[in-house]
């Protein structure tokens, strides 16, 4: 255990934050007691939240407002500490290392709800942003010249053009730029996707496209991906496992795996499993 | 967009004024050391117009290095304050203390330190611009959307790379209002600067300070008409430039933006 933990500072160059353990599991992250409170201990926003999530699931956090979905996620992102408990990362080894990672913590690619995009740079621009950022990042020019193709094929992955590249944001639409966003999310290779409530402010046409894109993208990345969302539909329609937050009294009240056979998208939004999942998300989240 | 109306109703209260004042000083036979027609105002622009020319062109030249001035320490300072809350809280009483401090005050000191001159009076001019630069751009460097703040940390960027890739391009806007506001302020200083540090070479303050000393008010009245439209042409240049610069090169808009010391925090 010493000796991996060894070899993954000296492969990083960096110590792993405090309360942040590296070991041998099959989980890549796994919560103990995990505790987060904003000064009040006596109002904590996650209440001991033990959780595993196995390499390659996709997993969906329900749960509504003000559960605190936002907030572990943020944890996992290592964008908040925890005020008690542990979280244990094993991203294992990378595929493809990428240039300029710095920390354990850039293995993991994030979407917020907003697209988040700079308005003064070009789509590409946008793109290359995560290369240029971090100690030993690249340099503007360097990150410019690293793969061109690749993250014109990143862009076409995500159901861009490549004359979009040239493109500013607001030249884009709502839909397009969520997809740039997520493009930009997968810059870096990550071998885990975050995403917070990504499609919550686009219309239901486009979130049906959107939501097809991200399980094709995480079949095809052998991505491991948590999504934060309030939609039940989302959550069963996407989803390998689905747990549930609730607000009070805090913690999960439910956890549940969901049987995926091979069905097309456009079958798998009727299949009957779908029904019979809702009715038991619906169940756990309302108990008569 | 800007329509026909937004130029043509101003210009026609413009009209209104200019007529009843003339109405007036026909009416009442008012006296030209009294109180000048707009007619004879207009007419002792022609008369003096040389020297009016040469005057603008001094004072305008002072107000703009001023202007230049406080851009490059508004901005500067903006960058410190925008690094640490210490360095904010420490050093903005005495920021304010520029918008404050009587010039009057001052002049000595400056006459003393720099002489007279087209310096002193650009320096003054400086004075006079520099809050609202410092005041816009320190909030534009703040007021940088939470979620960007979190890509970027995400990403491990440093101080450094979060100033120059997302505060300062985010702050642009915020920049260009505070330049926008300020030019006014640096043609007043400027003009107040040829009162007190001036070393009397044509400018529109030591040309103003001359014709209220004598009872040609028509003159006068025509030196201050000269420094209102400056002071309008270059404000309206300033925005025109701004609003270009900052469409074509960053796809953004100064929009109904408007960041005075006020709307400052």
């Amino acid at each position: 255990m010493v000796t991996r933990m060894q070899r993954l500072n000296s492969q990083y160059r960096v110590l792993p934050p405090e309360g942040v353990l590296m070991t041998e599991n099959p989980a890549i992250y796994a919560l103990r007691e995990a505790v987060v409170h904003f000064g009040d201990p006596q109002r904590p926003v996650l209440q001991r939240i033990s959780l595993e999530i196995p390499r390659g699931q996709f997993l969906t956090v329900v749960g509504p407002s003000g559960c605190g979905k936002s907030t572990l996620l943020r944890v996992l992102a290592g964008l908040q500490s925890l005020s008690g408990g542990q979280l244990e990362r094993s991203y294992g080894e990378s595929a493809m290392p990428t240039r300029g990672a710095s920390g354990a913590e850039l293995r993991a690619g994030f979407v917020f709800q907003q697209p988040a995009l700079l308005p003064w740079r070009t789509a590409m621009q946008n793109l290359r942003l995560p290369l240029e950022l971090g100690s030993g990042a690249a340099g503007e020019g360097q990150a410019a010249e690293a793969g061109e193709e690749r993250l014109l094929g990143l862009l076409e992955q995500v159901g861009l053009s490549r004359a979009d590249a040239g493109k500013r944001p607001g030249q884009l639409s709502g839909g397009m730029q969520m997809r740039l966003s997520l493009a930009r999310a997968l810059v870096r290779d990550p071998q885990v996707l975050l995403l917070d409530e990504p499609f919550a402010a686009v219309d239901d046409f486009l979130r049906m496209k959107l939501q097809d894109s991200l399980r094709a993208l995480h079949d095809a990345r052998g991505l491991t991906t948590i999504l934060v969302t309030h939609n039940l539909q989302e959550a069963a329609y996407l989803s390998d496992r689905v747990v549930v937050l609730q607000p009070s009294p805090r913690g999960l009240s439910a956890d549940l795996s969901v049987r995926r056979s091979r069905l097309s998208p456009a079958e798998r939004r009727r299949a009957p499993e779908q029904f019979e999942f809702l009715q038991q998300l619906s169940a756990a989240l309302f108990p008569s | 967009m800007r329509s026909v109306s937004d130029v043509l109703v101003p210009l026609l209260v413009l009209a209104l004024v200019l007529g009843v004042w003339q109405g007036a000083v026909w009416w009442w036979r008012i006296s030209p050391v009294l109180l000048p027609g707009p007619g004879a105002v207009l007419s002792a622009s022609w008369k003096i117009r040389a020297v009016l020319l040469e005057s603008a062109v001094r004072t305008a030249l002072a107000a703009m290095t001023g202007l230049s001035i406080s851009i490059v320490l508004g901005t500067l300072t903006a960058f410190a304050f925008s690094q640490s809350a210490l360095v904010r809280r420490a050093f903005y009483p005495y920021a304010v203390l520029l918008q404050t401090v009587p010039i009057i005050a001052i002049a000595p000191i400056v006459i003393v330190s720099l002489g007279r001159g087209f310096v002193s009076v650009a320096v003054v001019s400086a004075i006079l611009s520099l809050f609202p630069i410092i005041t816009s751009t320190t909030t534009g460097l703040l007021q940088v959307d939470t979620t960007l703040l979190d890509l970027f940390r995400l990403y491990r960027a440093s101080r450094w790379q979060t100033l120059l890739r997302l505060r300062v391009p985010a702050a642009l806007p915020y920049l260009i209002s505070g330049i926008r506001i300020a030019s006014g302020s640096s043609i007043v200083g400027a003009i107040v600067g040829e009162f007190f540090v001036g070393d009397g070479t044509p400018g529109l303050g030591s040309l103003i300070q001359r014709k209220s000393a004598t009872l040609v008010l028509s003159e006068l009245y025509a030196t201050v008409g000269v420094a209102t439209v400056l002071g309008t042409v270059v404000f309206g240049l300033i925005t025109v430039l701004g609003e270009t610069v900052l469409r074509r090169r960053f796809g953004m808009s100064l929009g109904g933006r408007v960041s005075g010391p006020q709307s400052g925090d």
